[in-house]
């Protein structure tokens, strides 16, 4: 078996992984990143439509183009990236972490690692997730399953499109299947709001008219060998209207119902997993429960944006290189979701530091503010002009707003 | 239809016309009004908002991305098998006109890119006349890596 030792081991060469191990490099460690496709970039390689990076570069470019400026960067700098190179293992030996895994060119390796990384991404929840009933004919998919298969292998899924689900990987499919010559007839979301980013409502659906049915379920998947069609029920003040069930024609049924971060490997190795999140437990330094081991990206929590994950892997990597240092939290304080706040990420504070927290509403609402709470006093508030699920929130915490807080202090994080 | 036909018109309805900023995922919800035949935008967080609202209202544009067929340097197509994109993505440069984009996608449609490339490369220059130009966003080897 392979040995090897670095500073730090970062699993996944996604955005995240790979800012992570740019920050860590330039602070002078050794990092290898290991991944297990053919190409660093992740999730952005199939994501040919622009929106990305308008925060990192101040330029609005494709997923390619992104993922080409970091791995650019990884290049330039000498960081090892293993490809093909899948992670099966974590786990605590001798004082120290081992990180299994396993290659065609290298059969099984075993690298040692101050510190890990854990910047996996997320997986798509698929239709078992979400339990439609029905027949198992063909021309069911995930919309990220299709996106691979129209962007990268060329193959077009099918002509007659109902999608279901609004989050943004199906509204990107909605434009990219009209594009290729397809027919999208509907997107088709259980809850009264839209679960994707507004803009990509526009550019996306209303740009081609396409319908979208808020507070609807699709009932059933009609079809035998291949799909011939959905039935769509509507919802009304919780209940399905059974009498107003209409029925969709069409070939393929794209789902876009959610994200989930991709923990098989963290919770093999014990670590422990928010149920908010379903991403790991992480302190004001994003180290999980097992010590020397961080989290970033999709893989903590899923993000809508690119830039927030470059920026909370670069955090990563940064807090990931002062631990290597010795540098250990004095104390930290637990911040809360309070009203209308779905999850606070990091869920603990450091009253030394500056604090970079990410959000999300669990409300739609316009002129409200995001507040900072100690012991149920304001300390900091923050004017928003609108929020709604789908777009995370972020606030700046400076060592003055926990200047009045103890050990047992209540801070949280509240929509007004 | 000319900037003072829209302003009359904007200015014939009673309410201001609300839209969404796309230029960026922030999605700022602006709130655009017309008074003396200048645009009034509220609501955008920066000034590429004012300039959206503006454009958004009398010549709406959007950043076109698809795929051109690979081609490998012996001539062939990659095979399904062959575990590299068969498809490389490419974008306009700028924001393309929203009425003519279906005739530039059919244009893209019958086009092939011969690897090796680079992302950034020139695919189609000016096209379809409106000076904006068409170019690669993956970089691709000889090999298709
Ligand atoms: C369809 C879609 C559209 C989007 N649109 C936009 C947009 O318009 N603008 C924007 O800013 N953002 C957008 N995003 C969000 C953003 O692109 C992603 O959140 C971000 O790229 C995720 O980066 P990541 O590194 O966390 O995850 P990923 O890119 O998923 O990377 C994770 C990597 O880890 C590897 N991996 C996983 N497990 C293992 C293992 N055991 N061993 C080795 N390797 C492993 C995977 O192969 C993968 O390469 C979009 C996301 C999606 C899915
Ligand atoms: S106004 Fe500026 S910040 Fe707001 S969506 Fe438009 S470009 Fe983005």
């Amino acid at each position: 078996m392979r040995q090897a030792r670095y500073d730090a081991v970062v699993i996944g060469g996604g955005a995240a992984g790979m800012a992570a191990a740019i920050e860590l490099n330039r602070r002078g460690h050794s990092v290898a990143i290991l991944e297990r496709e053919e190409t660093l970039g992740g999730i952005l390689m199939q994501c040919i439509h622009n929106g990305f990076g308008l925060i990192e570069f101040n330029e609005e470019l494709s997923g390619p183009e992104f993922a080409q400026r970091l791995e650019t960067q990884v290049r330039s700098r000498g960081i090892s990236a293993f490809l093909c190179t899948t992670v099966l293992d974590i786990r605590e030996e001798g004082g120290t972490r081992a990180v299994y895994c396993v290659s065609p060119a290298e059969g099984v390796s075993r690298i040692e690692a101050g510190a890990v990384l854990l910047a996996m991404g997320c997986r798509e929840r698929n239709r078992g997730n979400i339990r439609i009933p029905g027949t198992r004919p063909a021309g069911v998919y995930t919309a990220g399953l299709a996106q691979r298969l129209v962007n990268i292998e060329g193959y077009i899924p099918g002509k007659d499109v109902v999608i279901v689900g609004s989050g943004d990987i199906g509204l990107i499919m909605a434009r990219r299947m009209t594009w290729a010559g397809c027919k999208v007839h509907a997107v088709i979301e259980i809850l009264p709001y839209p679960s994707g980013l507004t803009r990509n409502i526009v550019q996306c659906l209303e740009d081609f008219g396409i319908p979208l049915y808020l507070s609807h379920l699709v009932t059933d998947i009609v079809g035998e060998d291949r799909v011939e069609g959905v039935e769509v029920t509507p919802i009304e003040q919780g209940a399905l209207m059974h009498d107003k069930a209409f029925r969709i024609l069409c070939d393929t049924v794209l789902l876009s119902v959610g994200l989930v971060p991709e923990n098989e490997l963290s919770r093999a190795a014990g670590i422990d997993i928010n149920p908010a999140t379903n991403g790991p437990v992480v302190d004001s330094m994003l180290m999980t429960s097992m010590p020397g081991v961080f989290a970033c990206g999709n893989v903590l929590h899923v993000h809508d944006l690119v830039d927030y994950v470059v920026e909370e892997a670069r955090r990563a990597g940064a807090a990931a290189s002062e631990w290597l240092a010795g540098y250990r939290p004095e104390a930290e304080i637990r911040v809360k979701a309070g009203a209308n706040i779905r999850y606070v990420l990091p869920g603990r504070l450091n009253p030394a530091r500056e604090n970079r927290l990410y959000m999300r509403p669990l409300i739609v609402r316009n002129d409200c503010r995001l507040e900072l709470k100690v012991d149920g006093k304001v300390v900091r508030s923050i004017r928003k002009a609108h929020v709604q699920p789908s777009e995370m929130l972020s606030m700046v915490v400076t060592q003055a707003d926990l200047a009045q807080a103890g050990r047992d202090s209540v801070v949280e994080i509240a929509l007004a | 239809m000319s900037e003072r036909g829209v302003a009359d018109e904007l200015k014939s309805s009673p309410d201001v016309r609300r839209m969404i900023c796309i230029t960026c995922p922030l999605g700022c919800h602006l709130e655009v009004s017309v008074h003396d035949d200048t645009f009034l935008v509220s609501g955008n967080r920066c000034q590429r908002g004012e300039a959206y609202a503006r454009e958004e209202v009398l010549n709406p544009r959007r950043t076109v991305t698809a795929t051109c067929a690979a081609v490998l340097p012996d001539g062939r197509h990659p095979g399904p098998s062959d575990g590299i994109p068969r498809r490389v993505p490419v974008r306009t440069s700028q924001p393309f006109p929203r009425e003519r984009i279906q005739e530039l996608l059919d244009l893209l449609h019958t086009m092939e890119i011969q690897l090796p490339v680079k992302s950034g490369d020139m695919v189609v220059e000016n096209a379809l006349g409106t000076g904006i130009d068409v170019i690669c966003t993956r970089s691709l080897d000889a090999s298709g890596r």
